[in-house]
Formats: structure tokens, C-alpha cells, sequence
């Protein structure tokens, strides 16, 4: 009975300091010291919220640089249903999905697609795209905007990130900050 | 390669170090030389009234009560959820397998997640059932783990210390500030914390989508994007600390919001391995001989450098499946390059096969990538690493108490049998006590993990589950009972896991691996801690230095490879050879 009684209050103590008191001192120190990224790094555009930087979003405007593929349960992009395809790399279907994207961005052996453009990501929101994929996107969004390949280059060039140190992470850009750069509101 | 090779030497080298550091606070904290937070433990030791000195049975049994209403608490909450506040989506209550799947899984320090997580559970019952858990079982696992330690060091003394002590200081010394440490920078990094409603955003290019089913061609318009918010951060540093590995979203560490970028990839992979390391230095002083500690911490590293290179080296080749179509694949200055199908741009190959490797080295069951795409050997190596019973560096706590009870003893055991003496470890003589123990622990978790497998794939529930063709779903399978009896958590989440079945069935693996091995260490350190201490002479076996390291990964080596290679051979043996003929 005493180890019952001492299991109860262990219990119920711990769970008072790291349920509750723990969680509201990181919410208090994240709205003080980090206010925009501790509520979701949302973006305002002419006082509307059209998005987070950190949630990638479906584009398929030729206008606009596209993002990976997405197999977020019924619709691309879908942030309720985060998660891979997980197509195993000897399944047929993954193989299929491929060759088809290959095809539809119209690859060939001259320009070919950039490995992360065919393939869908792990979170299914990925936010970047390789620079090599957003270079491969140049002439099309040129042609639909009218504007110069080199004007395109540039803004990709403004938000490209390079790996931190030369080892951790990767080269890429956020294709949603490429694209309202392209749209000229940021 | 080469940068594959420079973030590897330098992530064992921070790791290291800052292992040692721990290591000497959490030794000091047992002891009974840290109080800075006496405030708060003298009035609560009050309340609980049994501090005194606990035999081993008295222990086993404080842990299994402790867990046990840690099981009802959790599983109730997810069926009251319903009629709770901090519940923005109005989320109701999950179904009975479900919530029994849940609780064991969260309470065993396995995190294995069949649901997905923003559209299933309300903040509240992340934050207040799951959250809390990844805290309690991280301390249940360094309360076990003390607990041995104290039966090494006892001498012909009944007892092996008092468990509520221990788990009120593993939580307030350990596991709560190096949380509050980590959430912090991960708000600073982009990772949420907040209590508001799901945000609704206006798409700048609306989407589009044709669906056709049985010949219907419906098409939907989106114009919104609706992205849930929450206390993501607060999660995610304990998550990664206490080894758990629970996502607060479906897609894990994968998810923008849950690792924003390469720098938190970066602390949340040292923040899994940072306290199972540590234990190995706290442990070598604790039984007073540091050689020990650093002993198990090098066979640790050697494996795990070993299989992490595998694995990273197997993402960087990619997919020969591709290499007649028209894609750049290779690794370049303006892209990562490699098999990147499941992986996000900002980790790349590098930093999503890394953690691939140091999630399952321990046993946190966080992914940055979906293993179910990784590439077969790729994905035989998490495999392989859970099969070798979450020891390399393995799960807070249970690692280093898995470590030596499993292989230490085994291989003091082994050596002795060479040599014609009676094997002794720390001063203590092994006898056929232990040994029982030993061999019982080794044999229950490798038959959870392959007779769940063999059932699953010859009946229907079983086979309905699987997502992919042939081998591949096979290993899908595998991978799922390994995790459970592991208690990792990871999965090649193709797997519809989410079935009665799946949930009742993983649920009981998850339990008898977790209890089956806890109550059987506890049961040692109670007839250790009763033993005399034998002197060093020069008869004695030394387990430090460099034999003993190599007779060490050798047995390790050698019981996971007999367990598992056939059933290996059938997985991503098979689809390995398949895709690379």
C-alpha cells in the first residue's frame, strides 16, 4: 500500500513539473526572446499570412520555381498529413513515378533533372530545393515571366545558402522566398 | 566522401567531449554531491515517505508500479481528450487498440507511433500524457541502470538503493535542465511553441488536384493551406534527450517545424547520444576503475563508426534503378545529390544517413528521413543496429545496462570458460545465477523480434500491413518487430501499422522486451550487490584496455549476426542484389 501511495505521488509530482511547468517555460522564454519562430515563422504579405518559411507549398504556375514532389495523403503540400511516399527503392511504383516526373519537367540527357526534383521528400513539406534544381527551372520561368534568364539567376543566386562550414548541410534555396522574390513583394 | 568523413570526426569529438563533462555531473548527482535543487526534493521525499534502502524486489516492483500508472494515465487521456481544453482541432477519442499501443509504447521509452499525430492527439494529451512519459521512462531507464551500478560497487549488502530517489533525480538533474537547455535554442532555431489554433494561410498559386477513382474524375481546388501549430519545442528537446524518438507530427524529425534546419539536425543527433555516452563515464566512476567506463564507451564508437559510414556511403551511391534515366544524381557544389527519394533538401545524404545511424544506435526511433526509402544495405544497417540489442551507446539508461548485462558479463563468461576460471566482472564472481538471467535476456527479445515477424508474414492481418512488393515488404515487417522489442520506436512506415492487430500485437512485444529485460537486470544487481568483492591479482581477467575491447565487439558481433542473419539474407540481402544485378 505505502509503494502504491509513493508511486502516486511520484507520479503525479513529475508530471506537474515536466507536463505542465516545463512546457510554459519554454513557451515564456520563445515568445519573449523568439516570438516569430515560436509561432510558426508565418510570413505577411500586405497584411495578409500567406504562408510559414518553413512549410513548403505547392507550385505549379510556370512562373514559379516548383518545389520537390510531395506525397502528402490526398494533395501535395498537405500539413495535416505530413509524412513520405516510402516507396521502397526496388518498387516498381517508385521506379513509374520517376520516369514520369523526369518526363513532365522534359529532362534529357543534355540538361538532365537534378535528383531531388524527381524525388518525393521525407516530410512532404520540404521548404527548399537543391540550387541545382532551382538553376534547371531558369528558362522556363524566364519564358513565362518575359524576363531575362539572368534576372531569374540572380534572385536565385540572393537566396541560395551555401553548408555551414563547408560540412553541415546542404546547397539550396527556399522556394517560397525565391518565388515572392520573383513576384518582387520581398 | 571526405565531408561525410570531416562531420563524422567532428560529431564524435564534440560528443566525446561533452560526454565527459555529463558524465562527471551525473556520477556526482548519485553520489549524493549535487543539491542544488534540495528545495525541492526534501519536501517531495516527505511526501512520498519510503526513502530507505530498497532490496531488489521491492525496486522491480516501485518501477513496474511507477509504469504501470504511467499505462492507465496515458491510455485514459487519449479517450477523454475529447472533453479536454488545448484541443484546437476538437479532436475525440482514438480507438481501444490504439490508445493500449500508445500508452505501452510512450511509458517503454519506445515511441512507436501508429497514428498520425496532427490529426489524431489534441496538445494537451502531447504535452501532458505523451511529453511527460518521454521524461519518465528516460528516468526509469538511468533509475535501472543506478540501480546495477549499485550491485557492481555493494558489498555483501542486501539492497540496491531507493527507486523514487532515483527517479526524482534523473528527472531534476538530468533530463530537465539539458531540456530546458535544448528547447530553448530549438525555439531560437524555428521550432514552435505555442498554444494556437491551426493557421490558415492563402496560397499565392492555388492547388489544383484531379482525383480519379473507378473511373470519376473529381477535381478539388485548394486555396488555403492549413498548418497545425503547438508546443513543439518543448517536446522535441526531451524527445531527443530522453531517447524517445515520439513525433509531435506525423513525418518525425523530417518535419520542418520538428528540425527547421542543419544546425538543430546537428544538436538533436548529439542530444540523443549525449546522455547514453555520458552513463559510460559516469559508470567507470562510479564502480570507482574510469578504464571501465572508457572501455564500453570505445567498443560503442568503433561499432557505430563502422555502420554509420555503411550507411551514409549507400545513400551517396543512390539508385541504380535511375541511372538510365535522365537525372543528376552525384553530389556537387550546388546539390547533395544520391538517393534522396524520402529525404529532405536541407539534411541531404550526409545528415539524414547519420542520424539514420544514431537514432537506431540508440534507441530513439527519431527519423530525419524515411527508412523505408533508404537504400537495402542503407536500410540494413538501422536494422542491424537495433538487432544488436540497442547497445551502441543504445537508450538512456538502458543501453549501458543492455551493454553490460547482455555482453559484458557474456563476454567475461565466454573468456572464462577459454581459460578454465571462474569469470568475475568489477570483483564480482559470475555464477550460474546471473548466467540464467543472462541467457533468459538474450533469448526473449530475438524471439519476440523473429517469431512476431514469422506469424505476421503468413497470416492475413499480417500481410494486409505491408506496403511494398517482395522482399522489400518483408524487411517492412522485420523492421517493425525489431524496433518494438527493441523498444526504438523507428519504422519503415510504409507499414499500415495502425490495424488492431499491428497495435496489439507491437504493443505486447513492446512490453515483454521493455519488462522482460528490466526485471531480470534488477534481479541481478540484487545478487550482485549481496556478493563479496574479490581482489585484482594476477589471475584476473583485466576489462579494460585493448583485449578486452576486441573479445567485447567480437561477442557482440557474433550473438547479433547468428540471431538475425537469416532472416537479414531474406530482406535487404535479397533486394540488394535484386537491384544492384
Amino acid at each position: 500500500m505505502q509503494q502504491i501511495k509513493s508511486a502516486v505521488i511520484t507520479f503525479i509530482v513529475l508530471t506537474i513539473l515536466t507536463g505542465i511547468i516545463y512546457p510554459l517555460i519554454v513557451f515564456g522564454f520563445g515568445q519573449v526572446f523568439a516570438s516569430y519562430e515560436a509561432n510558426g515563422s508565418l510570413v505577411t504579405v500586405n497584411g495578409k499570412i500567406i504562408g510559414s518559411a518553413l512549410i513548403g507549398q505547392s507550385f505549379t504556375d510556370n512562373k514559379y520555381l516548383w518545389g520537390r514532389p510531395s506525397a502528402t495523403g490526398d494533395h501535395p503540400y498537405n500539413p495535416l498529413a505530413s509524412g513520405g511516399a516510402n516507396l521502397g527503392p526496388s518498387n516498381p511504383n517508385l521506379l513509374n513515378a520517376v520516369t514520369d516526373r523526369v518526363n513532365t519537367l522534359g529532362a534529357n540527357a543534355i540538361n538532365p533533372a537534378p535528383i531531388d526534383l524527381v524525388t518525393s521528400s521525407g516530410s512532404g513539406l520540404d521548404p527548399d530545393i537543391s540550387i541545382a534544381s532551382a538553376y534547371f527551372q531558369i528558362k522556363r520561368i524566364a519564358k513565362a515571366r518575359g524576363i531575362s534568364e539572368d534576372s531569374v539567376e540572380n534572385i536565385i543566386n540572393k537566396n541560395a545558402k551555401y553548408p555551414l562550414l563547408g560540412f553541415i548541410g546542404e546547397p539550396r534555396v527556399n522556394v517560397l522566398e525565391v518565388n515572392l522574390a520573383l513576384d518582387g513583394v520581398k | 566522401m571526405i565531408i561525410a568523413y570531416i562531420d563524422l570526426v567532428v560529431f564524435l569529438v564534440v560528443l566525446t567531449f561533452l560526454s565527459i563533462v555529463l558524465g562527471r555531473y551525473i556520477a556526482l548527482v548519485f553520489n549524493g554531491r549535487v543539491s542544488y535543487l534540495s528545495f525541492i526534493e526534501r519536501p517531495l521525499y516527505k511526501l512520498i515517505g519510503n526513502t530507505g534502502e530498497m532490496k531488489w524486489g521491492q525496486y522491480a516492483k516501485g518501477i513496474m508500479l511507477f509504469n504501470i500508472i504511467g499505462i492507465v494515465f496515458v491510455f485514459i487521456f487519449q479517450l477523454i481528450q475529447g472533453a479536454l481544453p488545448l484541443n484546437p482541432q476538437h479532436l475525440g477519442a482514438t480507438t481501444l487498440d490504439l490508445a493500449l499501443n500508445t500508452a505501452i509504447s510512450f511509458v517503454s521509452n519506445t515511441n512507436w507511433q501508429s497514428y498520425t499525430p496532427e490529426t489524431t492527439l489534441s496538445y494537451l494529451t502531447q504535452m501532458l500524457a505523451l511529453a511527460v512519459q518521454n521524461f519518465l521512462s528516460a528516468a526509469t531507464g538511468v533509475a535501472v541502470l543506478i540501480a546495477l551500478i549499485r550491485g557492481f560497487v555493494a558489498v555483501e549488502k542486501g539492497t540496491i538503493g531507493n527507486v523514487w530517489e532515483d527517479l526524482v533525480k534523473s528527472t531534476l538533474y538530468i533530463l530537465l535542465p539539458l531540456s530546458l537547455i535544448l528547447g530553448f535554442a530549438l525555439v531560437k532555431l524555428g521550432v514552435p511553441q505555442n498554444f494556437n489554433n491551426y493557421q490558415d494561410v492563402q496560397l499565392i498559386n492555388p492547388q489544383v488536384v484531379s482525383v480519379t477513382v473507378d473511373g470519376k474524375t473529381t477535381t478539388n481546388r485548394f486555396t488555403t493551406q492549413t498548418i497545425p501549430m503547438g508546443p513543439v519545442a518543448s517536446q522535441e528537446a526531451i524527445k531527443m534527450i530522453g531517447t524517445n524518438g515520439g513525433g509531435f507530427f506525423n513525418a518525425n524529425s523530417a518535419h520542418p517545424y520538428e528540425n527547421p534546419n542543419a544546425i538543430s539536425n546537428w544538436l538533436e543527433m548529439l542530444a540523443i547520444l549525449l546522455i547514453p555516452g555520458s552513463l559510460c563515464f559516469a559508470f567507470g566512476r562510479m564502480v570507482g576503475d574510469k578504464r571501465q567506463g572508457y572501455t564500453l564507451y570505445a567498443v560503442m564508437t568503433i561499432v557505430f563508426i563502422i555502420l554509420a559510414i555503411g550507411v551514409m556511403l549507400a545513400e551517396f551511391n543512390g539508385n541504380p534503378a535511375f541511372y538510365h534515366l535522365s537525372i543528376d544524381g552525384v553530389m556537387n557544389l550546388l546539390q547533395s545529390g544520391g538517393n534522396m527519394e524520402g529525404k529532405e533538401v536541407r539534411f541531404g545524404v550526409f545528415g539524414s544517413g547519420l542520424f539514420a545511424a544514431v537514432t537506431t544506435a540508440a534507441s530513439c526511433g527519431a527519423v530525419n528521413a524515411m527508412h523505408d526509402s533508404l537504400m537495402p544495405l542503407g536500410g540494413l544497417v538501422p536494422l542491424f543496429l537495433m538487432q544488436l540489442s540497442e547497445v551502441i551507446y543504445g537508450g538512456v539508461g538502458s543501453g549501458l545496462y543492455g551493454m553490460l548485462i547482455f555482453f559484458a558479463v557474456l563476454s567475461v563468461f565466454i573468456a572464462g570458460l577459454m581459460i578454465g576460471r571462474t569469470p568475475e566482472y568489477l570483483g564480482k564472481k559470475i555464477e550460474s545465477f546471473e548466467m540464467k538471467m543472462v541467457a533468459l535476456v538474450i533469448l526473449v527479445v530475438p524471439l519476440l523480434v523473429l517469431l512476431g515477424t514469422a506469424i505476421s508474414v503468413v497470416i492475413a492481418p499480417g500481410l494486409v500491413g505491408m506496403s511494398n512488393p517482395s522482399a522489400h515488404g518483408l524487411s517492412e515487417v522485420l523492421y517493425a518487430f525489431t524496433s518494438a522489442a527493441n523498444n526504438n520506436g523507428s519504422a519503415f512506415a510504409g507499414l499500415n501499422a495502425n490495424t488492431p492487430y499491428y497495435n496489439l500485437m507491437l504493443g505486447f512485444t513492446i512490453f515483454v522486451g521493455r519488462y522482460g529485460v528490466i526485471i531480470p537486470v534488477l534481479a541481478i544487481a540484487g545478487s550482485l550487490a549481496s556478493k563479496k568483492r574479490l581482489n585484482v591479482t594476477s589471475g584476473t581477467m583485466p576489462t579494460h584496455g585493448l583485449l578486452f575491447i576486441g573479445i567485447l565487439i567480437g561477442v557482440i558481433i557474433i550473438v547479433g549476426a547468428l540471431t538475425y542473419v537469416p532472416a537479414l539474407a531474406l530482406g535487404p540481402i535479397v533486394e540488394h542484389l535484386i537491384l544492384f544485378k
